[in-house]
């Protein structure tokens, strides 16, 4: 009945007929590739060929493709812009110190909490540590702005604390530390998951032998647990490499305000601020291949150092 | 039972003195850890309940308990018709959203995850190239807006509304499905429907559940799709655009319609009002939390793991 099914693989036939044999055996198959292929054509290829717009001086009644090419003019004018140098560092410095100090915290944490003894309390402290996660960004973002503006609690505290004077938000000299502060806060508990599964793979004869051994707890942490764990941290250290100019765009559009631009504004939202706003839809895309290409070659060199170091890789 | 007894104590036993101090220390940093998670969401739910008369002397204090109690700001809430329109519209948007990206993402999955496709290293090859390059905000806008559906609700739903992560991750579990179930399926004449419905998809349900709540979520907390596809149509805005204007850019106008003489504590309900939007907004989410908690923490894995 069905002798025809197994054809596809075998030797002999051009590609084609082995093609039409295809289709015919499973037309259902072809039907919703046909229908996943369709939306991504839209939705993601159509874009990335709009990306020309980055090389046309772009005029709405035009259309894309009558705008006339203006080569490399769009790059031009962002190398040479005043803005190039604010906003690259501002990208790096952020990512920088969400990676320094967001990093090393969740893997703390899971360690510690490996080491809580009582199974409910464990299952406590997950679910209250994993909660932030699930409350959206402009919840979380409208929270920061609240307490930090001048009547907010956490300004009073600080101000108290530190003699420092009025809202810590609109400040300059505070945006960096609540943008750390604030994503230490939303991701530790949810990032420490991966660290967490991974310590339930330890064999369990390994803390035994230390302890017959004579090590202590914190003695079985630094020889045992932490060994255990280097081939994850290693990996999503290099994972974290590969993302580092990608920052989240949300967040820092919802806090930031023209008073802190100098530290806050990021590539992304100068991006949406020169397409959206300003209305300067080529130079925005210039701008934006620039970050996609700086982002393509870290995701390269943070793979070609994950072979290196791990067995895993994303290709 | 003694052996059960035995094996309890045998922790214990061996612990040191040193380590004693350790697990209580620890259970003291953990209790400080729940502590900083949660007291920013309790700070809100006191501000939301309180007076505004009350609230006045304690306002930008720490809070322990709501200054006074007082529902006015719920019912000022209430009355905020935005607020409820734009709980409508996500509730739509969720609901049809997650439909539309589910029934992609698992043609998507069982095509790649079909033995005998023949075209499934292009089309893998394709559709993982999107993952890395992307139109970016300008070129996506210009290639929607040619489709002509900005300022429709499909604007808002239809642009990354499938996550390439979620469809590999899918495939990776519908390729866990016995090969011998295809084989014997095939043999009694079932077609690749059946196939998907009767077998492979009753074989996936945790992966399934754990997907569709990824695409909930990402749905319910979406508001970047308004911000720039629904530009002229207010009325579709999600509830997530609609707190982004009352709580960060602070523009409450409908409300500041109907408490027009600005009184201090006019001023001050307007403050208590914000966190009860918060709580209004979350309470969802928070309700349901717990109770699918593992189907999150199951979906990390599944990704951690891909191939």
């Amino acid at each position: 009945m069905n002798t025809a099914l197994d054809n596809t693989h075998k030797k002999g036939g051009g590609f084609l007929h082995r093609l039409a044999l295809n289709i015919r055996n499973h037309p259902m198959v072809y039907i919703m590739m046909l229908i996943v292929m369709t939306y991504f054509i839209l939705f993601c290829y159509w874009p990335m060929y709009g990306n020309i717009v980055a090389f046309k001086n772009y005029k709405p009644f035009l259309g894309l493709a009558r705008s006339e090419w203006v080569g490399l003019e769009n790059f031009r004018n962002f190398f040479s812009s005043v803005y190039f140098f604010r906003i690259v560092k501002n990208t790096l410095v952020l990512s920088l110190l969400n990676l320094f100090f967001g990093f090393p915290v969740p893997i703390i944490f899971a360690i510690l909490l490996n080491e809580v003894q009582s199974a409910r309390y464990k299952k406590i402290i997950q679910t209250a540590t994993y909660l932030p996660h699930f409350i959206s960004t402009v919840v979380v973002c409208s929270m920061i702005t609240l307490f930090t503006n001048s009547t907010g609690f956490i300004t009073t505290f600080v101000n108290a604390l530190t003699g420092h004077e009025g809202s810590l938000i609109s400040d300059p000299d505070c945006y960096r530390t609540i943008y750390v502060v604030s994503y230490i806060w939303q991701s530790f508990g949810w990032n420490s998951i991966l660290y967490l599964a991974t310590m339930m793979g330890i064999d369990p004869s390994l803390y035994e032998a230390a302890t017959i051994d004579g090590a202590n707890k914190f003695q079985q942490i630094i020889h045992v647990t932490i060994p255990g764990l280097k081939e994850i941290i290693v990996i999503q250290f290099i994972l974290a490499c590969g993302s580092l100019m990608s920052l989240s765009w949300e967040k820092s559009f919802l806090l930031q305000s023209s008073l802190t631009y100098e530290v806050s504004d990021i590539i992304s939202t100068y991006v949406y601020r020169k397409g959206f706003v300003d209305n300067d839809y080529g130079y925005s895309a210039a701008v934006n291949i620039f970050n996609a290409v700086i982002n393509f070659g870290m995701l390269v060199f943070a793979n070609q150092l994950s072979r290196k170091y791990s067995e895993s890789s994303l290709w | 039972m003694a052996e059960i007894q035995r094996r309890k104590k045998a922790v214990p036993f061996m612990s040191t003195r040193g380590d004693r101090i350790f697990y209580k220390l620890n259970n003291l940093v953990m209790l400080f850890l729940i502590g900083i998670t949660v007291y920013p969401m309790l700070y809100v739910v006191f501000c939301s309940f309180s007076d505004p008369d009350q609230y006045a002397l304690k306002m930008g204090k720490m809070l322990l308990a709501p200054a006074g109690f007082s529902l006015q700001g719920y019912k000022t809430v209430l009355q905020l018709s935005s607020v409820w329109q734009g709980y409508r519209n996500t509730i739509f948007y969720v609901l049809v959203g997650t439909c539309f990206s589910m029934a992609i993402t698992i043609m998507g999955a069982y095509v790649l995850s079909h033995k005998d496709f023949l075209l499934k290293r292009p089309v893998m090859g394709l559709i993982v190239f999107t993952m890395y390059f992307s139109g970016g905000m300008v070129p996506t806008y210009l290639a929607v807006n040619s489709m002509g559906i900005t300022n429709t609700i499909w604007g808002f739903i239809l642009p990354g509304a499938v996550s390439v992560y979620n469809l590999i991750v899918l495939r990776t579990s519908f390729n866990s499905v016995p090969k011998g179930l295809y084989e014997s399926a095939t043999i009694d004449g079932a077609g690749d429907m059946t196939m998907l419905f009767r077998i492979v998809l009753p074989l996936s349900t945790a992966s399934l559940a754990t997907i569709t709540l990824f695409y909930i979520v990402s749905f319910w907390s979406s508001w970047y799709n308004a911000l720039v596809y629904l530009q002229k149509r207010r009325d579709l805005y999600p509830l997530q655009m609609i707190l982004r204007e009352l709580l960060i850019m602070d523009q409450s106008e409908g409300f500041v319609d109907s408490l027009n003489n600005k009184t201090a504590s006019q001023y001050l309900l307007k403050e208590i009002v914000k966190y009860c939007t918060i709580v209004v907004s979350t309470v969802p989410i928070l309700i349901v939390y717990p109770f699918i908690q593992k189907y999150f923490v199951k979906g990390v894995m599944l990704g951690a793991l891909k191939e």
